[in-house]
């Protein structure tokens, strides 16, 4: 029930064991917010690292040994070879344990995994890339992809929340995002003396929105009650359920459909997700504790 | 001069004693060999080389929360049904080690652990688990990704299976079309009569081992009787199972679960009350999970020396009924023990369809059995599916 493009031509090679790390370096470490750093994570393996493939929206498994593994997706432009770009905000053992680790620390990476954002798929149509707090990560692949195909897009709105103007994400690329077409839409839970823009939970941006119901996909990324809402507000406005893409969140441990922690009713959200449409998810998204 | 082999789908007689030379013939092979056996009070599978430690003469009696050992003198060597164990416990064992990782002047090294290379042969496996197993080759070989560990195994296993003359109460083969007869995915099945076996060849190496026990052909007469043995129990336990549902109390009684639709049924009602209801008695203990011959959930833990520098992942059963389950930094997703029993059910009978094309029970009971309450996954179904 792969939402998008399927990943199986951009999975692990099959030969070695799907359990099997490769090898990977820090190569470089970006504060972002209080909590949250974007490290870039170079493989050792020359040949991996100049045919490593992945799509937007797709995550890696970080493993670091003696703490255990954590699924992060990848932050930055799939075009671009070389380092990849993982952003973490510190939450369990094992992004604790990266957050005190310096560039040329070595760790292990399985990858990657799991379906990805539609981009093709919404070629022609006008694009709503709704998130919050650190769900911009896994959705800034898009909007590079967006920028690189500009023209391949209608109207592209991003709506994105955090809970203060200091944990707002990848500020210092706003302008080139606006620069480049898009319309960037920023709002907070609680400002500070210095913000001058909306204040609010991401659904309240809808407010400005001219949306063409029919011609308009959306992708949103964040913590689930966020996505309710947004999705809510996209229904709102006639947008069709297999228009929508989620990126859903559950315990995974394997990144292979074998461990069983991901599961989301009939999905495992690590092999038939992250990405999934609204349709897929409706029957499950508001059952309580499901 | 005996056949080097016997033919695929050919039946030949056995003398009683001659599993004795079956044994010893798998283990000139090099095969481990593991079959049924009592311990502590309940008869699971462990390694054997004499037949003289078979039950023999021993019934199983199982209800819901209870498994009772008794002697008959008319049973033969496998009147009992399944215990705790199952096949699950060799190919997917509970706990392995996947990889080792060691730092050498502050470089990582990393390799996957291979399964011993040794190969196993169990005697005395059911028709449910051999649903079972082929419902995990699913989960482990046919995905996206196949396990290495399980795939070893998995190859290097030669099955001896049994054709169920008996029932225990909490069995419902029937129901689910998983037995009780032997079909396929065997490399021999047993057919238990009065003073012989019949055995049937299902695949080549099988043919081979038994070429070389003390074989008879088998009569017309004992061809018949080892065919109608499944089916007869069939007839009883389709029998037994419409007296139980015609009288009112279901416990001591036969077993059955109504599959019609049973996906939709339970995922059109994930907000039904009977989850809180059941959640009231369920302790959320995670015995059903282990005793399950297809609950595949495992979770992979870093063991670390002193150093720190040697490492292994070992995987390890989990269960749906921890909360450690479905945690993510957020908390838990499944909060209460109703959404936990809510999940370990729509998973195996419901969305288990949908993942692997094939139902995740195959009717052996033993959840209900090993439940230290009772509670019997039939009766839950059969309670949503009349107040739905």
């Amino acid at each position: 029930m792969t939402a998008s493009q399927s990943s199986t031509s951009h999975g692990p090679a099959r030969s070695t064991s799907p359990w099997m790390p490769h090898l990977a370096r820090i190569a470089s470490v970006k504060h972002e917010a209080p909590g949250i750093a974007t490290y870039r994570l170079e493989l050792e393996d020359a040949a991996l690292r100049s045919t490593f493939q992945f799509l937007p929206g797709q995550f890696n498994m970080l493993y670091l040994p003696g703490f255990g593994e954590s699924a992060i997706s990848i932050s930055t432009d799939p075009q671009l070879r070389g380092a990849l770009g993982h952003t973490i905000r510190v939450a369990g053992n094992v992004t604790q344990a990266l957050a005190r680790m310096k560039p040329g620390a070595q760790l292990g990476l399985r990858g990657p995994f799991g379906s990805s954002w539609p981009v093709e798929a919404c070629r022609g149509c006008d694009l709503i890339i709704a998130c919050g707090g650190v769900g911009l990560a896994p959705l800034r692949p898009v909007i590079y992809h967006v920028l690189r195909h500009r023209g391949d897009f209608g109207r592209v709105h991003l709506l994105y929340g955090a809970r203060t103007p200091g944990d707002l994400l990848f500020t210092d690329e706003y302008d080139a995002w606006r620069g480049g077409g898009i319309e960037v839409n920023v709002t907070v839970d609680l400002g500070d003396e210095n913000w001058q823009g909306q204040i609010g939970v991401v659904p309240v941006l809808f407010q400005r929105l001219r949306l063409n119901a029919p011609n308009t996909r959306m992708m949103t990324c964040g913590p689930e009650i966020m996505m309710r809402f947004v999705v809510h507000e996209a229904l709102t406005r006639k947008m069709r359920h297999e228009h929508i893409y989620l990126s859903m969140e559950r315990n995974m441990n394997c990144a292979l459909g074998f461990c069983g922690h991901c599961q989301l009713g009939p999905a495992f959200v690590c092999k038939d997700g992250p990405v999934f449409t609204y349709q897929q998810m409706e029957p499950y998204l508001n059952v309580e504790n499901f | 001069m005996p056949a080097r082999t016997l033919p695929l789908g050919c039946s030949v007689v056995l003398a009683k004693d001659e599993l004795q030379t079956l044994i010893d013939r798998l283990r000139q092979r090099g095969y481990r060999t593991v079959a049924p056996q009592v311990a502590d009070g309940a008869i699971i599978y462990d390694d054997l080389d004499r037949i003289d430690r078979l039950p023999l003469g021993m019934l199983d009696e199982q209800d819901g929360g209870r498994y009772r050992l008794r002697r008959d003198a008319n049973a033969g060597y496998f009147d009992y049904v399944v215990g705790p164990n199952s096949l699950k416990n060799y190919v997917f064992p509970p706990r392995e080690p996947l990889l080792e990782a060691q730092r050498k002047d502050g470089q990582w090294e990393m390799q996957t652990i291979e399964p011993p290379a040794e190969r196993l042969a169990v005697i005395g496996v059911r028709s449910c688990d051999l649903h079972a197993l082929a419902v995990q080759d699913r989960v482990f070989l046919e995905g996206p990704y196949v396990d290495p560990a399980y795939k070893a195994r998995r190859e290097r296993l030669l099955l001896v299976a049994v054709n169920c003359r008996r029932a225990a109460a909490t069995c419902f083969c029937h129901s689910m079309k998983t037995g009780p007869a032997v079909k396929s995915g065997f490399d021999l099945a047993l057919t238990e009569l009065e003073d012989s076996f019949v055995v049937e060849v299902g695949s080549e190496r099988g043919g081979e081992i038994l070429a070389e026990c003390d074989w008879i052909p088998a009569t017309s007469q004992q061809a018949q009787q080892a065919q109608e043995t499944p089916r007869r129990l069939a007839r009883q336990m389709a029998e037994r199972a419409t007296a139980a549902e015609e009288g009112a109390n279901r416990s001591s009684a036969q077993r059955s679960l109504d599959t019609k639709d049973i996906r939709d049924l339970l995922l059109g009602n994930l907000e039904h009350p009977r989850w809180q209801e059941v959640a009231e008695r369920c302790l959320a203990c995670g015995n059903c999970t282990l005793v399950c011959p297809t609950c595949f959930c495992s979770v992979v833990e870093e063991v670390s020396d002193l150093t720190g520098d040697h490492v292994t992942r070992e995987r390890s059963w989990a269960s749906c009924f921890t909360a450690d389950h479905s945690y993510m930094n957020s908390g838990a997703v499944h909060k209460s023990t109703a959404s936990r029993y809510r999940q370990w059910l729509t998973h195996k009978l419901a969305s288990w369809i949908d993942q692997f094309d094939v139902s995740g029970c195959v009717g052996c009971g033993r959840c209900i059995t090993w439940c230290p309450v009772g509670i019997d996954l039939t009766e839950e179904v059969a309670a949503i599916r009349e107040e739905a």
